[in-house]
């Protein structure tokens, strides 16, 4: 992959122009914060496949095409009804709606009440009205460091959402963060902060959408911090447009007798890459990560995970499925590093894919790194193809060949949509998985 | 309402069996029996139509049509059944909707209504109770984290449900205790009537002390070597398969 000349890079230049200008008023801390992301960015540029974490995706083709953040002043106003879709069904659940990346007031809503000093809002008007809330905690988790992504997000971050729970406080049901991508060349910086104080319980689903066919790019970073005894569930849907271009990366910090989960599921954009990166970080965290990728086409979708072990008595299951089909690829990247006293670690990853056609391509790399030596921790990776036996024993019973390749399918998928204990989320991701595996109509009812 | 004439299969190119011949009449109830390795599960995966297993020579006749020009879900939609020796685990499908869904085929088969899911829960419910299995087992996966007992059980419920024309059990026994054995019996008892057919194959004469049957044949290496009343069970019982493998050996110096 070539290298674009920093010189040309437009991202740059346009730093350049909204450092004079929209980010001119931005406190001296934040505006440093920027400036020492771009000079990452522009020392390092984008990934390239000749680095190892890299290597089998290739973003040349969001480096090399020109996304362009949407101007601020354009408010995204249209029909409530066109996001109906991409909800739950849920009246009074807290949802902050973005369109390209910028809030949208009018498609949001928030529940009657929230407990005392709660904070779900966009982080633009949080920058606005009081940056000190953030300081200290914005780009503390998801160094701008670890990738050109990260880099660019962070110079460039706009809104977002901010969500805060003080000690103890817990947000009932889920909040909804919805991103909307519905303009070609549309640059979508969204940046999430995520901030869990001490023992208090939240749910998080990120939705990423398109409306239309349009080819635009979502870069996005969310940072959670999960304090001592506190628990987050976390939930990505990304199912963007087959044109578009999604870069994410969630970085987790896990602290004492905490607990942390993810659920990914990954279905749309051309070309999608999620970096998750969890750290236990205090004695006695727990993380637990579920992951669905479903591919068709001439998609590419790759799913790297980190979970660090830095400290003893810490536990992480991590269980990721794949059905691709078609032309498409898919890469799978599980790390998992025991630091040197991590000791009393048990660590589980098992990673399952399921090749429908003979042109998909999966790569899929468990990674143990482990430098304790009192450790339990075990790794599986599988790459198969509908099993004979079991499509016979479906035909015996009656059903045809087609049918029974669907039920099988969606019977693998359904693995992983099974684990989420929230009702109307998993109902939402099982419709989503039966769309996807064009078995539309059959629907409603668990199977 | 089945009629073998000479059936000839192989997989992987080995011939298993070599010219089975027979006859099932409506309203019988037959049982297959043999050592090890003599092919009777082969046979009964080539009735149900096995991928694995090419027929080289001879003919099935079932109803009147010819069995083996039709794929295994026409056999199964047309009433044939096979009550699986190793039942596969399908992740995430519930039991209940996999039955569902080929109860429905066989019935658009036979231009009946389908059963919605309300309907269908209360055939289902009264199949449970009679093979006496948890209620829980109509929502897990198929199969997955059953023991092998409950396994065998669910592919009786299943015949149960379908209600085939010509149900083929395949050594339904092994891995049964008794009293799992006896409710699998009762089921199958349940299900006996002068419209339908069964094939019982195994093994060990045990099962047949409960499901009493009209006929036995005895399978030596890809042939029916003896055939009889349900006293050459008890006969195999005692004396083993020995004098059988001598018997046929003796016969294929003859032949040669």
């Amino acid at each position: 992959m070539t290298r674009i000349p920093i010189e040309a890079n437009p991202y740059i230049e346009n730093f350049d122009i909204l450092e004079k200008t929209e980010f001119a008023k931005d406190p001296p801390w934040f505006r440093s914060l920027r400036k020492a992301a771009i000079s990452h960015f522009a020392e390092k540029g984008f990934p390239t496949t000749r680095e190892e974490e890299w290597r089998f995706t290739s973003v040349s083709s969001i480096a090399t095409a020109s996304f362009k953040p949407v101007p601020a002043n354009r408010k995204d106003l249209f029909a409530s009804g066109k996001i109906e879709p991409f909800l739950f069904g849920l009246k009074e659940c807290a949802r902050l709606v973005f369109v390209n990346g910028l809030y949208c007031e009018m498609l949001s809503q928030m529940p009657p009440r929230l407990p005392s000093r709660v904070r779900v809002e966009n982080l633009a008007r949080v920058l606005e009205e009081s940056p000190d809330l953030v300081e200290g905690h914005l780009a503390r988790y998801a160094p701008y460091g670890n990738n050109g992504f990260s880099a660019l997000n962070t110079a460039f971050i706009r809104d977002g959402a901010y969500v805060f729970l003080p000690r103890g406080a817990e947000i009932e049901g889920f909040v909804h963060l919805l991103f909307v991508g519905d303009r070609n060349e549309a640059l979508a910086n969204v940046r999430n902060l995520i901030v869990a104080e001490r023992g208090s319980r939240v749910a998080i689903v990120e939705s990423f959408v398109s409306l239309e066919d349009s080819a635009h790019f979502t870069n996005t970073v969310t940072e959670i911090q999960v304090a001592g005894d506190a628990s987050v569930d976390h939930y990505k849907i990304q199912n963007e447009s087959s044109r578009a271009f999604h870069i994410g990366t969630t970085e987790v910090n896990v602290g004492k007798d905490s607990r942390f989960s993810s659920f990914s599921l990954s279905a749309g954009s051309r070309l999608a890459r999620n970096n998750l990166n969890v750290c236990l970080d205090a004695p006695g965290g727990e993380c637990a990560l579920y992951g669905l990728y479903l591919l068709s086409g001439s998609q590419h979708i790759d799913n790297h995970t980190m979970i660090t072990h830095a400290k003893p008595y810490c536990n992480s299951r991590e269980f990721y499925k794949g059905i691709v089909d078609e032309k498409s690829r898919a890469v799978f990247n599980g790390r998992v590093v025991v630091v040197k006293d991590a000791q009393k670690t048990d660590a589980r990853q098992t990673n399952k894919n399921l090749l429908l056609s003979d042109a998909a391509h999966v790569n899929a790399k468990p990674q143990l790194e482990i430098f304790a030596d009192d450790v339990k921790c075990t790794h599986g990776a599988t790459v198969g193809q509908l099993d004979e036996e079991a499509l016979f024993y479906f035909k015996s019973r009656g059903i045809g060949e087609g049918a029974a390749r669907a039920l099988i399918t969606y019977g693998f998928a359904k693995e992983v949509v099974a684990r989420v204990p929230v009702e109307p989320i998993r109902l939402h991701l099982d419709r989503l998985v039966l769309r996807k595996l064009k078995q539309e109509g059959k629907g409603g009812e668990e199977m | 309402m089945l009629e073998i004439r000479n059936l000839c299969a192989t997989a992987d190119h080995k011939t298993i069996l070599k010219g089975i011949n027979l006859k099932v009449g409506i309203g019988e109830v037959h049982a297959i029996m043999g050592p090890n390795g003599s092919g009777k599960s082969t046979l009964a995966q080539v009735l149900a139509g096995h991928p694995s297993y090419a027929v080289t020579d001879g003919e099935v006749r079932y109803e009147g049509q010819d069995l083996l020009a039709l794929a295994p879900e026409e056999r199964a939609r047309e009433g044939v059944f096979l009550a699986f020796q190793y039942p596969l685990e399908i992740a995430g499908v519930s039991n209940a909707y996999f039955l569902r869904t080929g109860l429905n085929e066989i019935r658009k088969h036979k231009g009946l209504e389908e059963l919605d899911a309300m309907e269908f829960l209360g055939l289902l419910k009264e199949k449970m109770k009679l093979l006496e299995m948890e209620p829980s087992m109509k929502s897990r996966s198929v199969n997955e984290g059953f023991s092998g007992g409950e396994k065998k059980r669910n592919e009786i419920l299943q015949m149960a449900i379908m209600d085939p024309k010509l149900a083929i059990m395949d050594e339904t026994d092994s891995g049964l205790d008794i009293d799992a054995m006896k409710i699998v019996a009762k089921a199958v008892n349940k299900f006996r009537s002068p419209d339908n057919a069964v094939i019982v194959v195994t093994h060990y004469q045990r099962l047949l002390n409960y499901i009493t049957p009209d006929f036995v044949h005895v399978l030596f290496d890809g042939r029916i070597v003896r055939s009889g009343g349900k006293e050459l069970a008890l006969e195999l019982e005692e004396k083993g398969y020995d004098w059988i493998k001598e018997e046929a050996g003796t016969l294929r110096e003859a032949r040669v």
